[in-house]
This record gives C-alpha cells, sequence and structure tokens, in this order.
C-alpha cells in the first residue's frame, strides 16, 4: 500500500480507537467502582448525539451539547437510583442481565422519541467535506475534535481521580467498599457519581463522533461491545491501558478492511473479544492473578 | 413414574387447544402456537444450561440461526444433476427434488439428510466454542456468549451466498411419515401438532436427565462447584455436555421453524432474540422447567400475535429487569412444585 | 504401617507470600493423623493442594506410591482422597439425601446420554445410591432429615451430612477441615467416636483441628504446621513435649 494510504487508514483508525478508548474508560469508571459493568454505556452516547441534534436546532451549538451532557448525566443517575440501587446482594448475573435491560429500554425510549430516522449533529468546525492535510493524508476537522475531545477526557479523568478528593474518594471505593464506608465515603453517592461520569463521558464522545458518523437510536449495543472489548483487551479496570488498546483495535479494524470483505468488519472486534476472552481475559496488561481469576 | 405427569399434562393441554381452537372457528390462532413452540423448545435447553449447570448463555439465537440456515442452505441447493458431486450425494441417498413456482423440478439436499447435518453443525460449534466458553463466569461468560451470538448474527448478514439481509427463502416442507411441516394451511394442524409433540419429546428427555445422577450433579454443580468437583462430579464435563444439548435443541428448533416458514434470516441470530430466551428462563425461573414452557407458550404466542405491538422489544427487556430485580426465582413457582427438581 | 499419603516437599506461593513452604510428611494407612499450627500457618492450603484445589507449584503428594500432583480435583476424589470443608459446603438447594447421593457420583456410572434416555440399567444404580446414602445417614445420626433441604438444617446436622457425603464416596483417605468448630464439648465426644469408627471401617482421616483435647485423644500422628513450614511431627505425647512447638503456641519460655 503506498503510504499515504496507509497514513489515511492509520489516521481513521486512530480516531474509531480514540472513541472505543473513551467508551471503555466509560465502563471502568463504573466498573471500578462498583464491580458492574454497565452494559447500557453505548446508549449513553447515542443519547448525547441525539439529545444535542434536538437541543442544536434551536440553541447555538456548544450550549447544546453542554445541556445534552448534563441531562445524560442525569440520566446515568437515574438509571443507578431505579435499578441498581435496589439490589442488597446482588449477584453478578443479575446486575449483567439487569443492565442489558436497561441498555434494552433506552434504546426502545429513543426508538419511540426520535423514531428511527438518522440523525446528524452539525460539524463542530468546517463541515463534511473540509479536510485538513496532514503529511499526505487528509483528515476531517471533525476527527481532530474526536482525538482532541478523547484526549481532554483522559487527561482531565486523569487529574480527577489522583488529585480531587472526590476522585480519590472514588477510588477508594473501588479498592475496598467496606473500609472506604467505615471512613465516612458515603459509597452510595459514589456510585451514582459514577453512573454519572460514565454517561456524561458518554455523551460528550457522542457528541463528537455524531458529525462523523451519524446518529441512530440502535447504535448503542455495537459501540458498547465494541467499548467492551477495548476495555478487557487493555485489562478490566485500567483506564490507561484502554487507550493503548482502543488504538490498537481502530488500527486493527481499519486495516482488516484491506483484507476482509466490509460486512466483516464489526466481526473483527468480536473475534478479538473472544479470543481475548478465552486466552486472557486479564488483558494484555493484566496481571497474571488477574488472568487466573476468571470470576469475580 | 409420577415426574412424567406433567408432561402428560402439557400434552392433554396441546390437545385440547387445538381441538377448542377448532370448536372455536379460530384456526389461525395456530400458526402462532406453533411458532410458539418452537421457540419454547430453544428456552427448555437454556432452561437446563442456565438454571441446572449455572451458565448463562446471551447468544443462544446463534444455534437457533446455524441450525436453520444449515437446513435452508443444503435444501435449497439448485445442484446440477449430471455433475460428480451431485451423483455421489445421490448414491448416498441424501438429495430431493423439489419444485419451483413455475414447476421447474430443483435438486437439493434432502431435509432430513439437511436436519441431521444441521444438528452436527450445531453440536460442533456448541463443542468448538462451548470449550474455552464453559470455564468463564460471570460478566466474561455473559460476553463471550453475546459476542457468540453477535458473530453469527453479522456473519450471516454480511455473508452473500447465505442471503444477507434477506436471508434464505424457498424452503421446501419437511416430509413426516405422510404428514408435512409447512406453512401450508392444508398442514396447520399436523404442524402444530409436530411442533408440540418435539416440546413435549425435549421436556421428556430433560425430565429424565434432571432425576437422573448426572442430572444431580449438575444440580450440585450449581450448588457449590468446588464441593462438587471434590466429590468426584467432573464438572467441565457436564457442563460442556449441558451447553452442547441446549445448542442443538436450538439448533433444531430453528430446522423446524425454518421449514414451517419456508425460510429463515439474520433477525433469527439478532442479540434481541437471545435476549428474549432468557427473559423467558427467567420469569419461568431459573431451574423450572414447567414455569419455563408456561413463560415461553404465553409470551411467545402473545408477541407473535403482535398484541404487543412496537413495544415488544421493550416488554421484554422489561420484564425481565422487573424478574431481576424482585423476583430473582422467577414469577412462576408454585409451591407444589418448588422443591428440588421438578 | 503403609505410608498411604507421601507429601514431598510440597510449596504453594500466592505472589509474594509462602503459604506453605518444603512440607514433607507422610500418613500412614489406616491411622489418625492431625495437622496442626497457629492461624495462618498453610493447613486449609495443604489441605486444598491435597485435594487438586489448587495445583502445587513444586513438590509431590503420592497416594499409595500414585502422583497426585497436577490432577484435577475430581480425578482425585476418584483416586479415593475426599474432604469436607471449612465451614460446611452443603448443596443447599438439594436435600440432605440428595447430598450423600452426590457423594456417590464417583463410585456410580451412569453417564450422560444414559440420563437422557432413563435407560433401564441406571433404575437399578439410582436405587442403590439412594439406599447407600439412607444407611450412611441413618449411621451418622442425621437420618431423620433425610428429605430436607440442606440449607435449612441446623449447623451440627450440616456436619454430619457434610461428613456423610464424603463417606459416600468411600474414600481411602478423608481429609476433615476443622470437624470440631463450633460443636461444644459433648458433641467433640461424640465427634472423636464417629472419626474412631471411621478408621475402623479403613478410611485413613488426616485432619485439621484447633481443638488440642480431640487431637491429642484420638490422633496416632500429629505435624505441626508454622508459617507454611513443618515444624514438628511425632506422637502426640512427643509434639506436646516438644519445645519449639510449645513456643509458638504459648511463646516464650514454659517448662
Amino acid at each position: 500500500m503506498p503510504f499515504d494510504q496507509i497514513l489515511q487508514y492509520f489516521l481513521a483508525g486512530v480516531t474509531e480507537g480514540a472513541i472505543y478508548a473513551t467508551i471503555a474508560i466509560g465502563f471502568n469508571i463504573i466498573y471500578n467502582t462498583t464491580g458492574i459493568i454497565n452494559f447500557a454505556q453505548g446508549e449513553f452516547l447515542v443519547l448525547g448525539g441525539m439529545i444535542a441534534v434536538t437541543l442544536s436546532a434551536f440553541l447555538p451549538l456548544p450550549l447544546a451539547i453542554a445541556l445534552a451532557v448534563a441531562a445524560t448525566m442525569a440520566v446515568g443517575a437515574l438509571v443507578d437510583l431505579v435499578f441498581i440501587r435496589w439490589l442488597a446482594s446482588p449477584s453478578v448475573l443479575r446486575l449483567v442481565v439487569i443492565t442489558i435491560g436497561v441498555s434494552i429500554l433506552l434504546r426502545e425510549g429513543m426508538l419511540h422519541v426520535w423514531d428511527e430516522k438518522v440523525r446528524a449533529l452539525r460539524h463542530f468546525t468546517g463541515s463534511e467535506i473540509s479536510s485538513v492535510r496532514f503529511l499526505g493524508a487528509h483528515i476531517a476537522p471533525q476527527a481532530l475534535w474526536v482525538l482532541g475531545i478523547a484526549a481532554v477526557i483522559v487527561a482531565v479523568l486523569a487529574i480527577f481521580f489522583r488529585f480531587t478528593l472526590v476522585g480519590r474518594a472514588m477510588r477508594a471505593c473501588a479498592a475496598n467498599r467496606t473500609a472506604a464506608r467505615l471512613c465516612g465515603i458515603n459509597t452510595r453517592w459514589m456510585v451514582t457519581l459514577s453512573f454519572c461520569l460514565s454517561a456524561g463521558i458518554g455523551a460528550l464522545a457522542g457528541c463528537a463522533l455524531s458529525p462523523l458518523t451519524q446518529t441512530q437510536y440502535d447504535m448503542g449495543a455495537p459501540l458498547a461491545i465494541k467499548g467492551f472489548t477495548v476495555a478487557i483487551l487493555g485489562g478490566l479496570g485500567n483506564s490507561m491501558a484502554a487507550v493503548a488498546a482502543g488504538l490498537i483495535l481502530g488500527l486493527l479494524e481499519v486495516f482488516s478492511i484491506s483484507l476482509l470483505p466490509l460486512a466483516y468488519k464489526d466481526a473483527v472486534s468480536l473475534a478479538v473479544l473472544l479470543i481475548v476472552l478465552f486466552l486472557r481475559p486479564g488483558g494484555l496488561f493484566g496481571r497474571l492473578e488477574a488472568q487466573r481469576l476468571k470470576e469475580f | 413414574m409420577r415426574r412424567y405427569l406433567p408432561v402428560l399434562i402439557l400434552a392433554a393441554v396441546v390437545i385440547a387447544v387445538q381441538l377448542v381452537v377448532r370448536a372455536a372457528g379460530a384456526v389461525y390462532y395456530l400458526t402462532q402456537a406453533t411458532m410458539a413452540a418452537y421457540y419454547c423448545l430453544v428456552t427448555v435447553g437454556l432452561c437446563l444450561l442456565m438454571g441446572y449447570a449455572g451458565q448463562i448463555s446471551l447468544g443462544h439465537a446463534g444455534f437457533f440461526a446455524i441450525g436453520g440456515y444449515v437446513s435452508a442452505f443444503l435444501t435449497t441447493l439448485r445442484l446440477e444433476a449430471a455433475a460428480p458431486a451431485s451423483r455421489f450425494l445421490s448414491r448416498l441417498g441424501v438429495l430431493a427434488e423439489r419444485q419451483d413456482l413455475y414447476e421447474n423440478l430443483l435438486l437439493g439436499v434432502s431435509p432430513w439428510a439437511a436436519l441431521a447435518a444441521a444438528v452436527l453443525a450445531t453440536a460442533l460449534v456448541a463443542l468448538v466454542i462451548g470449550l474455552p466458553v464453559i470455564r468463564l463466569k460471570g460478566h466474561y461468560l455473559a460476553m463471550a456468549t453475546m459476542g457468540f451470538g453477535l458473530i453469527v448474527f453479522r456473519v450471516l448478514l454480511g455473508t452473500r451466498f447465505l442471503g444477507e439481509a434477506d436471508g434464505i427463502g424457498g424452503v421446501p416442507p419437511l416430509p413426516l411419515f405422510g404428514l408435512e411441516v409447512s406453512g401450508g394451511r392444508a398442514h396447520r394442524v399436523e404442524s402444530y401438532y409436530v411442533a408440540w409433540a418435539l416440546v413435549l419429546a425435549a421436556l421428556l428427555l430433560a425430565v429424565n436427565l434432571i432425576h437422573s445422577r448426572v442430572g444431580r450433579a449438575l444440580r450440585s454443580i450449581h450448588g457449590g462447584e468446588e464441593a462438587a468437583n471434590a466429590l468426584g462430579v467432573n464438572t467441565t464435563r457436564y457442563k460442556l455436555a449441558t451447553f452442547v444439548l441446549s445448542a442443538v435443541f436450538a439448533g433444531v428448533a430453528g430446522v423446524f421453524l425454518t421449514h414451517y416458514n419456508g425460510g429463515i434470516g439474520p433477525s433469527e441470530a439478532a442479540s434481541m432474540k437471545s435476549v428474549r430466551y432468557v427473559a423467558i428462563v427467567a420469569v419461568g425461573g431459573m431451574d423450572n422447567l414447567w414455569g419455563t414452557l408456561i413463560a415461553g407458550a404465553l409470551l411467545n404466542f402473545i408477541s407473535l400475535r403482535g398484541y404487543l405491538g412496537s413495544y415488544d422489544d421493550a416488554f421484554f427487556a422489561g420484564i425481565l429487569i422487573l424478574v431481576m430485580l424482585f423476583f430473582p426465582d422467577g414469577l412462576l413457582r408454585p409451591r407444589w412444585l418448588k422443591r428440588g427438581a421438578p | 504401617m503403609n505410608p498411604q499419603l507421601a507429601v514431598g516437599r510440597l510449596s504453594h506461593c500466592f505472589g509474594g507470600l509462602k503459604a506453605v513452604s518444603e512440607v514433607s510428611f507422610e500418613v500412614g494407612e489406616g491411622s489418625i493423623t492431625a495437622l496442626i499450627g497457629p492461624n495462618g500457618a498453610g493447613k486449609t492450603t495443604l489441605f486444598n493442594l491435597i485435594s487438586g484445589t489448587i495445583p502445587p507449584q513444586t513438590g509431590s503428594i503420592r497416594l499409595d506410591g500414585r502422583e497426585l500432583a497436577g490432577l484435577p480435583p475430581y480425578r482425585i476424589a476418584e483416586l479415593g482422597v475426599c474432604r469436607t470443608f471449612q465451614t460446611t459446603r452443603l448443596f443447599p438447594r438439594l436435600t440432605a439425601i440428595e447430598n450423600v447421593m452426590v457423594g456417590r457420583h464417583a463410585r456410580s456410572r451412569a453417564g450422560f446420554l444414559a440420563g437422557l434416555l432413563n435407560l433401564p440399567y441406571t433404575w437399578r444404580e439410582e436405587r442403590a445410591i439412594r439406599q447407600r446414602a439412607g444407611e450412611l445417614l441413618e449411621e451418622l445420626g442425621a437420618g431423620d432429615c433425610a428429605d430436607e433441604a440442606a440449607g435449612s438444617l441446623g449447623f451440627r446436622k450440616q456436619r454430619l451430612v457434610e461428613i456423610a457425603r464424603a463417606l459416600a464416596a468411600e474414600p481411602r483417605l478423608l481429609l476433615l477441615d476443622e470437624p470440631a468448630a463450633g460443636l461444644n464439648l459433648h458433641e467433640t465426644g461424640q465427634l472423636a467416636g464417629l472419626i474412631r469408627r471411621i478408621r475402623e471401617r479403613g478410611v485413613t482421616v488426616l485432619l485439621v483441628e484447633h481443638d488440642m483435647s480431640l487431637v491429642m485423644d484420638i490422633s496416632d500422628r500429629v505435624v505441626v504446621l508454622n508459617y507454611g513450614r513443618k515444624l514438628a511431627e511425632g506422637t502426640p505425647a512427643q509434639v506436646q513435649s516438644d519445645p519449639e512447638v510449645i513456643r509458638i503456641y504459648l511463646g516464650g519460655d514454659h517448662a
């Protein structure tokens, strides 16, 4: 392949990978605080995009996005309050099934509100046809927005978890819930907060993605699967690894187009998921113990 | 043989329903009842897997689709009679002729040979997938099975010779001792009985298994895998065997429903279908065969009749959540069915 | 006496923690051997290694000369090693008698297909399994609760059912993990009698215990572990007077 085509593929892969990494980080935040895998994570992206599209019809874009993110965070909190908090002694099976059910409900809700029409948010800068030249390849300005927003999310979260009191409290919950409670941390609200955060991140990513891939009510599940694949690939709970894993999967997918028919592109990430689960559930960067512990 | 009593009751109910429906002049209800039976067949197997072997499967629709597609593909082949491969297969006795709309004679694989091939394919895939999947637990297990179902869906959707989004149509009826499994109105009653006979047969096998030494071993696995292992129960082998059995049930259901409908599409492998199967087993009570059956018959029938309208998916998701939140033992547990094995 | 169980230089680490370190000892056939030591000494880990729940990292475990290390737990159970657990692990939703019937699993044959098809040869086997299970429950004094769900039984009954279940597998070596935990003086006395009766049937017993009076009363030999290492081994009298053993249990110098 000529170099600029490789570069083109590379940039496409990196852009996709950035989105997957963001979804994976959303998974990791909730997983770290609660041990739950939130299957509805994909729906947060779609919801953010949809709300933003609707609002942007009569509000300036930045405001529409901000409100969409806030609204989705509220939905995230609701998900926790309505469905998760009830469970006194949740088994993994029940939680898995409940979050799957929630994702379906959210999806059907979006279907009934926005029906199956495909919508797209305005490009943040430029339009569908504008592009920026980069070392011989073209990249859409929106893709740069995606990369930028993903990078900002990662950076802000890193600071949040390391240097702020709330962030550290959440990490304490992740490490040892009982001990955290004994230290006076209100673990229940930490759980709600983690849902809010994940929902907000998802919504923001969904808004950034919308101009590029359009938004449709049923896009949540495929995105969630890929996000989950990335999270597992990097090692569940490890968000820095998720970034690397996201890039790997994004590149794998994009370059697979040159080998396999386009229709199988999604099957590639599913195959990666199965391979990782079967061979190395601890992920590429997971510790050996995490591998042997195939259960929670 | 007290354990078989519910099977007999079910058989009586099946017959009664048909008679009532005929008397009421509403024979068209039998169509949805027949289809519901095939979906129930899947849930019987899934109940064994989830309730007894303790393995959740969010991709069982994949096995249904594999069974259906293999038989659809083989029976709709258009073989050249003169080709050496055709002559070889013909000598094996696996070919059959069928007529298309223009009265042309087409040569394909006979439905029974195709059924055998479909069962074999399903069992093989289940064996290959099952070996690594069985060792997983919790979220990992759920995701792996979901991933399997999704891969099947994607491959079916994207493969040209499998019809892509349109699936495979023109599937000939399945001949059965002079009867026929097909969608034709003349064959409605016999198709109904064939469908429910299959379900009854599956229930017989399931009841046998539950009351056997292996069934006890499965329940012990569910009750404490480490202790079961320490007593000499080869948990891996039994979990795998149950996985394959449940997959075969789903595959057989897929074959028969494909012949009944005259075709199959990739939506049969969609994850929403898998979620429905899980929802039905959950509503019935994970290890409650009869609850699963009742829930399956009722819910599938209601859904197939279209009474849920566009809220179909939301309904199943909703009851799944409800059951998981408030009734983890299922909604259908009358006390006399409760203790231990049904 | 022939060594029935020979543990040779067994080691297992959890991360950086040497849970069991180079432990070697022998258990004579038909004897009652006790494994004692302070909490965290590695006794339950040792049981887990012998029963196959954890594969040992180095060392060997031989039963009648046959190497057990690395075999899956169900295989080790088939070969004649059965165990109970520190906190009883009955199958809660099975009845007491069904629990014991699971114990017979290793000594019965009916397979998956035979179960599916309810083949006639399984009928006789099932009757035999149920009968044997009932007999064992009666013997151990838990016959009255045979048809009750195991999860609803009282603590003492649960322990008896668990022992019956382990005996149902006709083990050559029975591992009892703290069988006296939670029992009062009278019950411990009954337990001692029970263990002796088990020995009389030809079953070798290896038990982990904290109750010293029970240990000293019924054991033929005692092995002392501390911090994963074997500290001492011998008859109860010998171990009782070993200065090292006294030190770790009582601390300081005692005559």
